[in-house]
């Protein structure tokens, strides 16, 4: 691993030891009262979500394109931060849904789009495990369509109602919740970093230990 | 490359007029799962409003599952899979030929499907014929286009046959969402067109999508 790893990693736990202090001092807000601090957490795993499908997509078509196993390698590092912090927002978002809105579960836009996003992450997932295999090819497949559905699943269930809060609020906030949100954000971005540079060096090291069994039997 | 996909839908019909294996049983598993809905969700002798929409495109979204698996499957077990990989014609041709079977297969259990689904669960579908045939057919185009490339893909992948609803519905959710909203919009007493118009527009800009999509991956994931 290069050097600036273990630093990297303690600043990280550093900063996710630090986050509830900063949560803890942000401001409550006016109707939601302690619920709202959710969304500190919430919100942070949800970009965290979104990049890392955005990212195993890009990878996946690019995998398809070249056939370069290094875009393979990456793909599946995104595809399970996306399943890991998809579940974190989908399991946060619920908790402040009942408070903000009554209700667990809505069949929202952006919500229902987030579930449809995060079941093909997992199915990504699922297929790369008992595909096979060949199944890498598959998966890539898959995660390119995943992508191109996004834009339908959203129209679709948009021409319902849509009641998520709109991301226009963001820039909106006063210092004293924004700062915590930021603060959240660039951990959960670290993290989501630090973890798939080391699922990455996992695959390349799988991929050297093959090909030097590989070129043992060969000798054989 | 249109001659070579008209071949290939020839073979499978031909295949198909023989055994008329997939036809029986996708038409009889169709009218099992109706079966199943109409025990669960007519009640006192009347459905619910609005039901025989979703009993109708879930059933064509199983019994299609059902047909693409055994359609591929077919394929792998004679052995004629590497002969259809092997045919001088382009890849895409081979997708489109097989797309073109299986619509054609599932527009024939539709067929069947929709009078039966109207009468059991009261629904209007009939009302606007043409609309109701634009709506299943685009839908089922759209369904049966990502279907046909990941039952393909899966042909040599082990646990197929639970790896492709596994992938195709989470993938295929618009076409449920626009097939049923659809189809209780021609249902609907007061019809307003622009509705079931969204509707097929959504699932015509989806088909193009994945039709052209699956059109570019196949060639790279059928490859070894």
């Amino acid at each position: 691993m290069p050097k600036w790893f273990s630093p990297a990693v303690l600043v990280c736990g550093a900063m996710f030891a630090l986050s509830p202090l900063v949560i803890a001092n942000a401001p409550y807000e006016s109707t939601m009262g302690l619920v709202q601090k959710v969304f500190y957490y919430h919100m942070p795993s949800a970009w965290v979500f979104l990049t890392a499908s955005v990212v195993c997509g890009i990878a996946s078509a690019r995998f398809l394109a070249t056939g370069n196993a290094r875009h393979d390698r990456t793909a599946l590092a995104a595809a399970e931060m996306a399943v890991l912090f998809g579940l974190l927002t989908l399991v946060t978002g619920p908790l402040w849904a009942r408070k903000a809105w009554g209700q667990w579960w809505i069949w929202d836009a952006r919500i229902t789009s987030s579930l449809v996003g995060w079941m093909i992450a997992w199915a990504y997932l699922i297929l790369r495990q008992y595909g096979g295999p060949g199944s890498e090819k598959l998966a890539a497949g898959l995660a390119l369509f995943g992508m191109a559905n996004v834009p339908f699943i959203y129209v679709s269930v948009n021409y319902w109602r849509t009641i998520h809060p709109a991301t226009t609020v963001v820039p909106k906030l006063p210092f004293s919740m924004g700062f915590p949100l930021m603060f959240c954000l660039a951990s959960f971005y670290l993290l989501m970093f630090l973890l798939m540079k080391l699922r990455v060096r996992v695959a390349e090291q799988q991929a050297r230990l093959d090909a030097i069994y590989l070129s043992l039997d060969e000798e054989a | 490359m249109l001659r070579a996909v008209w071949l290939i839908v020839r073979k499978d019909l031909t295949v198909e007029v023989r055994s008329r294996e997939l036809a029986y049983t996708t038409l009889f598993f169709a009218l099992s799962c109706v079966l199943v809905f109409a025990f669960s969700l007519v009640q006192e002798g009347r459905a619910a409003e609005g039901v025989g929409a979703g009993v109708l495109w879930m059933t064509i979204m199983f019994a299609g599952n059902l047909a693409l698996g055994r359609t591929f499957e077919r394929e792998r077990q004679s052995e004629t899979l590497r002969a259809l990989m092997l045919v001088p014609a382009p890849r895409p041709a081979v997708y489109l030929g097989k797309l073109a079977g299986i619509v054609l297969l599932l527009a024939l259990t539709e067929a069947i499907l929709v009078p039966l689904v109207a009468l059991l669960f009261q629904a209007e579908l009939l009302a606007h014929p043409f609309w109701l045939v634009g709506i299943v057919v685009t839908g089922t185009l759209g369904f049966a286009a990502v279907g046909t490339l990941f039952a393909a893909m899966l042909v040599r992948a082990r646990s197929r046959d639970v790896l492709l609803p596994v992938l195709l519905y989470p993938i295929t959710v618009p076409v449920i969402i626009a097939g049923v909203r659809g189809t209780m919009a021609i249902a609907q007493p007061d019809f307003e067109v622009e509705v079931v118009r969204f509707w097929f527009l959504l699932l015509v800009a989806f088909d193009v999508v994945f039709i052209t999509l699956a059109l570019w991956t196949f060639e790279p994931v059928m490859t070894d």
